[in-house]
């Protein structure tokens, strides 16, 4: 479904992506993790477009990302995306939120898209907040909308980067149930994240990341029993020992 | 200080008999109206155009907004203004030209006040218009964009009605900085408040009571101003919305 | 077709050098004085004393709503009475420069009294706090702490406000003083050359605004660096 194949990427001279090479097929469910600036974000950007990169290629469902021809924002309105922050619109109702791409980007009519939307705000939980603005809910609630809007684009895969990072302790499981919820259904996911307690329930592979480069990648029980990188080590029990 | 004030003169009537000193502040007053709300129009208009453009990923576009900002930026107003109407007549080809020097000089100067006001001021909305979008967070645009929205649409939609928010009470002073400015019509002879004030001076010797009333005409156009920017700010609040800067 | 001939600009430039010290004086006065009175009227703004900062407020009120080519005739007008009474001044003796100069110092202290007041406030209340809670008095807590953050915070709007100032001395013009504008439109009238001229000047206030900011932007990137 998503197949990265050498992708770099340069800030100027600095160098964010190193040849990394990976693929996510369809159903699967891969968590992406490693320390902060370590490229992650960067790696899941490429996969919509939002970040440009200079070496490699990159295919979602048989479409190259980086091809000049690509229609970016059809390819986009295909792939689900979550934020670390959110990233809801705040001067937009949280019914708004869930329709306003349905309608503008796929044509739907507002009461069809309006219809999808409870329904999903319905899935998550929150059909009572349709009326809100995303000011006036917690972190955890704006996170599940977030979700939400996402899902009403009726993606083929959806990308998470650090969706629970933001979020306080008490919220972090309200938004992981959504998410193990969503895997146990076949959703293809590339998830940014260091729970790894989600990362064993859900996680079919676990890719760990070091200095623009994919260090490791691995089956989650071959990752968690024995990862076989120092690196990775290293950082696994920094993580656990908390 | 033995100043003889003397307030009913602003009653009496002028020299031509047509109408009282104040019917001259007035109809002063109506001309800095005109003047300023026509050029605000456009100023709007073209900063928001040039404010966008300053912040698209395109450098060609980017580079044309940043020389727009940076000309009418640096120069003065006055200069601005002498140029607009001393100059560009000149400098189009002659059968144009001629054909401003012919028309109604009242128009000339109402015309060349209207350009140079909504320049100058265009380049300052622009800069308050880039300011409010780059103030956004990143991840607005790219949460957008990440939906499958067009850039276009991701401006219309997204960044542009949440900027326009932030940004009323920069937009507000610049509102009514357009007002004062457009006292300087006065100097290419365009008979707006301020120059009528002149005038009651020249010919009632009442030095004082010409500029207090001005004064209070500029007072009345500010409190306006700012109730009518204060309605705009608050019919368009959002709940959980933390405004301004 | 126009035909430029910018021949009058190399023998008019001792005049046109003396009209920018004209100009610079202006900004210069205009930019210490106003300084030190905004800081004063700001600071009497924010006492929270009603008798102080009520006329504080009435002035930095009523200077921003009106246009400053007013301020500047009216000062033309007032002033020579003023110092005819004051100083016994003759009423005959050149007040051009003395009233502009009046002028404009009242004038931008208005907009420095805002600027000042603007940067005081965005120091966060948290710092006072903790500074007391350290055991300063009050000045010392202005001195050491909120003075110094709120300098840094209003610096580039300071200098921002001097730019304008700059350009804004342009409007002398209308009390027939020669500053550099004055200079080169009376200039350009005598030798039938005002388009030449008129390009001219707006190109030097171009060229030195544009430096300056440019500095300004710099200087700023290196201090937050
Ligand atoms: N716009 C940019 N210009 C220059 N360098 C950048 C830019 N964005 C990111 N970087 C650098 O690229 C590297 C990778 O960034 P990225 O955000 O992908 O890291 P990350 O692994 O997601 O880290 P974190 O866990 O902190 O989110 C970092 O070293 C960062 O400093
Ligand atoms: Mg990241």
């Amino acid at each position: 479904m998503i197949v990265y194949d050498k992708v770099s990427k340069w800030y100027g001279s600095f160098q964010v992506l190193t040849e990394c090479s990976t693929q996510v097929r369809r159903g699967e469910v891969v968590v992406i993790c490693g320390p902060s600036g370590s490229g992650k974000s960067t790696l899941i950007k490429c996969a919509n477009g939002l970040e440009p990169f200079q070496a490699g290629e990159i295919t979602v469902d048989g479409i190259s990302v980086g091809a000049p021809g690509t229609n970016l924002p059809k390819l986009r309105s295909r792939i689900g995306m979550v934020f670390q922050h959110f990233e809801l619109f705040p001067h937009l109702s949280i019914m708004a939120n869930l329709t306003i791409a349905q309608v503008k980007v796929l044509g739907r009519r507002p009461d069809e898209a309006a219809e999808k939307g409870l329904q999903l705000l319905d899935r998550v939980g929150l059909r009572a907040l349709a009326d809100k603005h995303p000011g006036q809910l917690s972190g955890g609630q704006q996170q599940r909308v977030a979700i939400a809007r996402a899902l009403a684009m009726d993606p083929i895969c959806m990308l998470f980067d650090e969706p629970t990072s933001a979020l306080d302790p008490e919220m972090i499981n309200e938004v992981l149930d959504v998410m193990v919820e969503l895997a146990r259904e076949g959703m293809t996911m590339m998830c940014v994240s260091h729970e790894m307690g989600f990362a064993r329930k859900v996680a079919h592979r676990v890719i760990f990341m070091d200095q623009g480069r994919i260090v490791e990648d691995a089956p989650t029980e071959e990752f968690f029993g024995a990862p076989r990188s120092e690196r990775a080590q290293q950082f696994l029990s920094k993580i656990l020992r908390h | 200080m033995g100043y003889a004030w003397n307030w009913s003169v602003l009653l009496s009537a002028t020299p031509s008999g047509e109408t009282t000193f104040l019917g001259w502040l007035l109809a002063g007053l109506q001309w800095t109206l005109g003047l300023s709300l026509a050029a605000w129009l456009v100023a709007l208009i073209i900063g928001t155009l040039f404010g966008v453009l300053r912040t698209v990923p395109n450098r060609w576009l980017r580079g044309v907004a940043t020389t727009y900002v940076e000309i009418f930026r640096n120069v003065p107003l006055l200069v601005q203004l002498f140029i607009w109407y001393f100059v560009l007549p000149e400098l189009l080809p002659s059968t144009w030209g001629s054909a401003i020097k012919q028309s109604d000089p009242l128009m000339q100067q109402f015309i060349a006040a209207w350009l140079c006001l909504f320049c100058f001021t265009g380049a300052r909305v622009c800069e308050q218009v880039r300011g409010g979008i780059e103030s956004l967070p990143g991840g607005q645009r790219n949460a957008a964009l990440a939906l499958g929205l067009t850039l276009p649409q991701t401006y219309r939609q997204v960044l542009l009605p949440m900027a326009f928010r932030i940004i009323v009470p920069p937009l507000t002073s610049e509102f009514l900085n357009i007002f004062k400015n457009s006292a300087v019509a006065s100097t290419i002879g365009l008979i707006e408040l301020s120059r009528q004030a002149q005038q009651l001076v020249d010919y009632t010797a009442q030095p004082y009571e010409a500029f207090i009333a001005v004064t209070l005409l500029y007072a009345l156009i500010n409190v306006v101003v700012m109730l009518a920017m204060r309605w705009v700010e608050a019919t368009t609040r959002f709940p959980g919305f933390v405004g301004g800067r | 077709m126009y035909e430029f001939d910018w021949s009058s600009i190399p023998g008019a430039l001792p005049i046109l050098a003396k009209g920018m010290s004209v100009t610079l004086e202006l900004t210069l006065t205009a930019i210490a004085v106003g300084i030190v009175w905004g800081a004063l009227l700001a600071m009497a703004r924010l006492s929270g004393k009603p008798w102080l900062s009520w006329p504080a407020a009435t002035y930095v009120n009523v200077f921003r709503a009106i246009p400053l080519v007013m301020v500047i005739l009216w000062f033309y007008l007032i002033v020579p009475a003023l110092l005819q009474q004051l100083l016994h001044v003759q009423a005959s003796t050149d007040i051009r420069m003395a009233s502009a100069l009046v002028a404009f110092s009242l004038f931008e202290s208005a907009y420095y009294a805002e600027i000042i007041r603007a940067g005081i406030q965005s120091v966060p209340k948290g710092q006072v706090a903790a500074a007391q809670a350290l055991g300063m008095p009050y000045a010392q807590v202005m001195r050491w702490v909120v003075l110094p953050q709120a300098l840094r915070n209003m610096t580039p709007l300071l200098l921002t406000q001097a730019i304008i100032l700059f350009q804004d001395t342009s409007l002398v013009y209308v009390i027939g003083l020669a500053d550099f504008f004055g200079a080169a439109y009376k200039v350009g009238d005598r030798d039938g050359r005002l388009v030449e001229l008129l390009l001219f000047a707006g190109l030097i206030y171009f060229v030195i605004c544009y430096a300056v900011s440019w500095l300004v932007k710099n200087l700023q990137r290196k201090s937050v660096a």
